[in-house]
């Protein structure tokens, strides 16, 4: 519970990104190199010039520990570190969250289609999860990324923007089908054998409602235990992507993109990569124990475990 | 009732085999024999008794006979209509017609919908019935089987045995059906509680006229409820009759020794009886014997039995028994 709190947290605050940002009069989108603020009644510049060397470049103004104010600096653009780590947050948690749910039914529906009616139908569905189940997560996540970031996807009627957050959601969502497939699929077999089903069968009752009815409510457990680790595990996968700059494209944030801006800044401000690092670490730290949690809550004996024995 | 009208449900020659293992497995593929050649005609208002040890194949060949499982040789006749190749989509207006009781109340209702959801789903899915007229039936069934108005809105595991089981009987005849196969009823159930569901069986086969299969290796239930029975061994029927007939002179060296094994209350001394004990197991239907399935463990079993497979024949009128050598009946 007290995971879930932690959790809880983080997201009213990253909703509160907007609010934040208009409080304290930042634009976390736009670059401003030679804004000057006031701190204790000094002005201080932003951007501030490089004294050593041939004097070239600029170090960005480290945390002033003052909400509202370049709480945690400012980044190379001069962009307030703080309002960016909300609006990326918020970000991070709306792909993962979307992306869970991409996963969820379209994990839940290959495996009950493949449990349910079997044979055939089983075998090439079967099938053509472990072959997507057969590539290294990231480096299909990154493949993928790289083949539609560029043009967006254009599939008949609809079509998704290269820069649009739904890349990183559809991409994310789709890796992970098998994951939430696999063990669907095993319950349903079970399931299909148990009497109940049988009983339903000899009432006449048509395939389709048998597997809504009586089917699918006997798996919710196991679908409920799957959103926060799914969650988690998708938080993960959007960090690297945005990290590699193949999720999440600038000058939107999110977790990912601001670790990769405190890339160049590690050594004079390594406050702009660490905060996001943290964020990320607490979030999926805060939805494993959770989840773990509510699978014990729900049922003690279930063998769900993600990823692969 | 009679004898003469076209039987409800007749088999003939119908057997069940499961494949297990493929070509790959250690011992390649194998052939379980689970129901082998069984023809059993049921009439129109009878209840036939099948018993026989565990793992006979007598809940195979129940659900062979709702079509639960497919027929892999003979075929199955439900009121003169072959049903034995029927797809799922024709055999619906026959399942109306044709239901099944299992074994087990509390794995045949699914825990998560409420007992009286559970009844309305075979008016739901056949009956054109409004929501209105789909409660009333409810009521009514539930007054039919003994289970109070308010216990619609309970989930199953808020029952006895014996009332969950009168749910799933509720269920059963919700269509009205001609034919009830009853698979162990009440071997799930405790004693006291296994009378009353055989006392309502019998209150609803007069009022419904229904006709009951009903399958059970408690044969004291079976001698009580069947006006016919047939006895299994290793997925065949080796004996079939009247009920009191065959349990007062069972021919089949089998049912003699399954029915010596029935207990009584002894009431009189001199009405001792032989207790006949069978040596060795049931073999595996993996493998069965040659010849008769049953001569390693027959104390009557001579050469003949040992290569040549007897038929089930009829030795006196109703009479049938699938032996060389059967007791004078």
């Amino acid at each position: 519970m007290a995971a879930l709190a932690i959790f809880l947290l983080i997201v009213f605050a990253c909703l509160s990104a907007p609010l934040y940002a208009r409080w304290a009069g930042v634009d976390p989108f736009l670059s401003t190199l030679d804004a000057v603020i006031t701190i204790d009644g000094q002005d201080v510049p932003v951007m501030e010039q490089s004294t050593e060397g041939l004097g070239l470049g600029y170090t960005p103004l480290g945390p002033t520990w003052r909400l509202g104010n370049y709480f945690l600096g400012a980044d190379n653009q001069g962009r307030d570190v703080m309002a960016r780590m909300l609006y990326g947050g918020l970000n991070s948690l709306l792909i993962s969250s979307a992306a869970t749910v991409l996963t969820l039914i379209l994990g839940t529906a290959a495996g009950l289609i493949a449990g349910y009616f079997g044979g055939v139908t089983d075998t090439v569905l079967s099938r053509f999860l472990d072959i997507l189940w057969a590539f290294p997560i990231y480096l299909l996540a990154i493949s993928l990324s790289i083949v539609t970031i560029a043009e967006g996807i254009s599939i008949g009627p609809i079509t998704i923007e290269s820069g649009s957050l739904w890349l990183p959601v559809i991409i994310i969502g789709i890796v992970y089908v098998p994951y939430v497939a696999r063990p669907i699929r095993g319950q349903v077999l079970a399931l299909r054998n148990s009497e109940f089903v049988m009983a339903a069968i000899n009432l006449g009752v048509p395939g389709p409602r048998i597997l809504w009815r009586d089917i699918l409510p006997n798996i919710t457990t196991t679908l409920i235990v799957f959103v926060p680790l799914m969650m988690a595990l998708n938080m993960l996968t959007e960090s690297a992507l945005s990290f590699l700059s193949i999720g999440v494209q600038p000058p939107d944030a999110s977790w990912g993109t601001i670790i990769q801006d405190g890339q160049a800044l590690l050594y004079t401000r390594p406050l702009v990569a660490l905060a996001p690092g943290i964020a990320i670490a607490v979030s999926v730290m805060a939805l494993n124990v959770f989840g773990d949690g509510l699978r014990d809550a729900l049922d003690p004996r279930s063998k769900v475990r993600l990823g692969r024995d | 009732m009679t004898g003469t009208d076209q039987p409800i449900l007749e088999t003939r020659a119908l057997s069940k085999r499961f494949s297990i293992g493929t070509r790959f497995s250690s011992e390649g593929r194998r052939v379980v024999h689970a129901v082998d050649n069984v023809s059993l005609t049921v009439r129109r208002g009878e209840t036939v008794g099948l018993v026989g040890e565990s793992g006979c194949g007598k809940s195979t060949l129940a659900r062979c006979l709702v079509r639960l499982y497919d027929i892999t040789d003979g075929q199955l006749l439900f009121d003169g209509d072959d049903i034995t190749a029927k797809s799922l989509a024709e055999l619906r207006p026959v399942r109306r017609r044709l239901q099944m009781v299992f074994q087990d109340p509390s794995a045949s209702l699914n825990p998560r919908r409420r007992v009286g959801d559970l009844v309305a789903e075979p008016l739901r899915v056949h009956a054109k019935l409004t929501s209105a007229g789909i409660r009333e039936r409810v009521a009514e069934l539930f007054d039919l089987v003994g289970l109070l108005p308010d216990h619609v809105g309970r989930y199953p595991h808020e029952f006895s045995g014996g009332q969950r089981q009168r749910v799933g009987i509720a269920r059963a005849i919700a269509l009205n059906p001609d034919l009830v196969v009853l698979d162990e009823p009440v071997s799930a159930l405790d004693v006291s509680v296994q009378a009353q569901i055989v006392n309502l069986l019998a209150d609803l086969q007069d009022k419904l006229k229904l006709t009951y299969i009903f399958i059970a290796h408690d044969l004291s239930v079976v001698r009580q409820v069947s006006t016919r029975i047939a006895v299994m061994y290793l997925g065949s029927i080796v004996e079939e009759g009247p009920s009191e007939e065959v349990f007062s002179a069972p021919a089949h060296p089998y049912s003699q020794a399954l029915i010596s094994a029935v207990p009584v209350v002894e009431t009189t001394p001199s009405g001792r009886r032989k207790r006949i004990i069978l040596s060795g197991d049931v073999p595996s239907p993996l493998k069965p014997p040659a010849g008769c399935r049953f001569h390693p463990r027959c104390p009557v079993a001579k050469d003949r039995c040992r290569t040549e497979r007897p038929a089930l024949v009829e030795h006196k009128s109703g009479r049938k028994v699938a032996c060389h050598f059967p007791a004078s009946v």
